[in-house]
């Protein structure tokens, strides 16, 4: 029975505004890519008059992007990783084990979601430089999993406190650690939050900005927002440059990101709704 | 109750020896620590020694301001008090950001977070066409700040962009450069900061909608509730939980917003729009006035915390 009335009417014509809001400049920065410096000026949005691929190409054989773009993986990927086990180590034991202090430790814990992490840039800076790790990718992977953990143990927490004890105890009789426990029955069962938290702790070290702004400098380790805006800088005014260097460098995260964004929304709300 | 035969009762284990038999111990020690080192030393301590630091004027040479040069015979960093606060407290270039930050959450609050619950309410139901808008929607979310402010910068260049075209359109004589013009420049900062967010929020709200029963609304419809009727009697007060938490994302990411403003503005023109964290950035790390930038952490600290604490405990209490 959907009557198509004026009601239904508006609420089209919103959400189409809004998407033309949305893909409007995304595609002006694609299309820009393969424009020329005069195209680009008299018709900075529409498709170009003649289609050129030599911005894009350029960008391609470039080995610094590349490069870029290869510290930006091994840092998230080296990051997501240690954060998923320390925090689900103590998740576990934060799970299955009351001992003394232990809300307490947990509560320290979780004091990290409140806090403004860029309130500490200069002392965390001072502290990665005595351990001798700035302008290394450690410098910038250690504050991420620090900044990570009190999120990523919460997540891993309210799910592991929903796993069956039964399973549990039954596994205990039969003689299984701890130890076991976690790496045989714990971790396969929970693929679906450790996908969630994976997937955030990546995305958000894939676009962090600040910390390898503060700790990294050689051109050599920096990330791929730093290589982005240090490529802006080259080319100035050559924004067919930029655009396409922009497109190059957005387009495969955007990919794995929408693909994987079952679990964004999963950790946005799980985090949240709960909290 | 004491009987002959007690002296053969086999006492219990200790919870210490039950602890040691079944590996509880061995667990304690491995699992635990990593995560609590980690965190004490880079997000603890930095926070407790930005407190540290403030009283200060060092540079950042040498290990702590307090520690005893050999060379000159003096300390590293010169105890100055209060002063680093006096000094930004009193810098206009500091109120202006302040006042954006301000401006910032405002923002977020009062036009992001409608916008993103009026579109949640449109397209929370599972349908394919709603997802491929939610899938839009949530775009900017995912893409990265830096990348962001770079098309936008080109977007709103007075030589290319959106900007461009409205000037010749309007056919004024000079082209318009929003980020170099005073009042514009974060004007265009928090237009992009409503593009970029409203997604994230709408996904919070969207998770919420479809978490009420689908009988109340139901009953509602046969009660002969219209869709605005039932939007504001029983969806939006059932999504209070989703709301307070989405304005607790506003406020705390709102104090934090630095990605954006250094490819757009970067602070300028003449400081005219930066906020707190750029302003932190730009007087205390780069110019590694580690007294000062940290005076202004404490500042940024105390709010974040303040505001989280006393929000925790009037509007989210009891959730």
């Amino acid at each position: 029975m959907p009557t198509f009335g004026w009601r239904q009417a508006t609420r089209i014509i919103v959400l189409m505004l809004v998407t033309f809001a949305i893909l409007f400049p995304l595609s002006a920065t694609v299309l820009g890519g393969f424009k020329t410096q005069g195209d680009l000026t008299t018709n900075p949005f529409l498709f170009p008059r003649n289609w050129h691929l030599e911005f894009y190409h350029g960008i391609l054989v470039d080995p610094d992007f590349w490069r870029y773009l290869w510290n930006s993986l091994f840092i998230s990927f080296v990051t997501t990783l240690i954060t998923v086990i320390v925090a689900s180590m103590a998740a576990f034991t934060f799970s299955h084990m009351r001992f003394f202090g232990s809300e307490y430790i947990f509560g320290y814990l979780l004091m990290g979601l409140m806090f403004p992490f860029a309130a500490a840039i200069i002392p965390l800076f001072i502290k990665v430089r005595d351990f001798g790790l700035v302008d290394t990718p450690w410098g910038v992977i250690v504050p991420q999993v620090a900044f990570g953990l009190a999120f990523s143990t919460l997540l891993f927490r309210t799910f592991f406190d929903e796993l069956p004890r039964e399973l549990f105890e039954a596994a205990r009789v039969d003689g299984c650690g701890y130890a076991r426990f976690y790496l045989s029955f714990t971790l396969p069962l929970s693929t679906p939050i450790i996908a969630t938290v994976a997937t955030f702790i990546f995305v958000g070290s894939w676009n962090n900005y600040l910390l390898p702004l503060i700790m990294l400098n050689s051109s050599e380790n920096i990330t791929w927002p730093l290589g982005m805006l240090q490529f802006q800088g080259e080319y100035i005014v050559e924004w067919n440059k930029i655009l396409a260097f922009v497109t190059l460098s957005l387009a495969p995260a955007i990919v794995f990101f929408l693909a994987a964004q079952k679990y964004i929304v999963a950790g946005l709300t799980g985090g949240a709704v709960k909290g | 109750m004491t009987t002959a035969d007690d002296h053969i009762t086999i006492r219990p284990p200790s919870a210490w020896q039950r602890m040691m038999a079944n590996g509880q111990l061995r667990m304690l020690v491995i699992f635990v620590p990593p995560a609590i080192v980690v965190f004490t030393i880079f997000v603890m301590l930095p926070m407790l020694q930005a407190g540290f630091f403030a009283p200060y004027k060092w540079s950042g040479y040498g290990p702590a301001p307090w520690a005893f040069n050999e060379d000159t015979g003096r300390d590293f960093g010169t105890w100055i008090g209060a002063q680093n606060f006096d000094r930004f407290s009193g810098h206009s270039a500091f109120q202006t950001a302040f006042k954006n930050t301000i401006l910032v959450i405002a923002v977020s609050l009062i036009i992001q977070l409608p916008i993103a619950l009026l579109l949640a309410l449109m397209i929370y139901n599972n349908s394919r066409i709603n997802t491929v808008f939610r899938l839009i929607f949530f775009l900017p979310y995912i893409m990265a700040e830096v990348a962001t402010g770079l098309i936008f910068s080109f977007v709103l260049d007075g030589n290319y962009g959106l900007s461009k075209w409205i000037s010749d359109l309007m056919g004024m004589e000079e082209a318009f450069f929003p980020l170099a013009e005073k009042p514009w420049a974060f004007y265009s900062i928090l237009a992009v900061i409503v593009w970029k967010y409203f997604g994230f929020h709408m996904m919070i709200y969207i998770a919420g909608l479809q978490s009420i029963s689908r009988e109340m609304l139901e009953a509602a419809s046969i009660d002969g509730a219209k869709t605005v009727q039932k939007a504001v009697y029983i969806q939006i007060p059932l999504l209070w939980p989703a709301i307070t938490i989405s304005i607790f994302y506003s406020v705390l990411g709102g104090l934090q917003v630095f990605d954006l403003v250094m490819p757009m503005t970067a602070g300028g023109p003449s400081n005219s729009s930066h906020t707190l964290v750029s302003y932190l950035y730009n007087f205390g790390f780069i110019r590694l006035n580690v007294g000062f930038g940290s005076a202004v952490g404490v500042f940024l600290f105390a709010v974040g915390v303040i505001f989280a604490l006393v929000y925790r405990n009037t509007v989210q209490r009891g959730q």
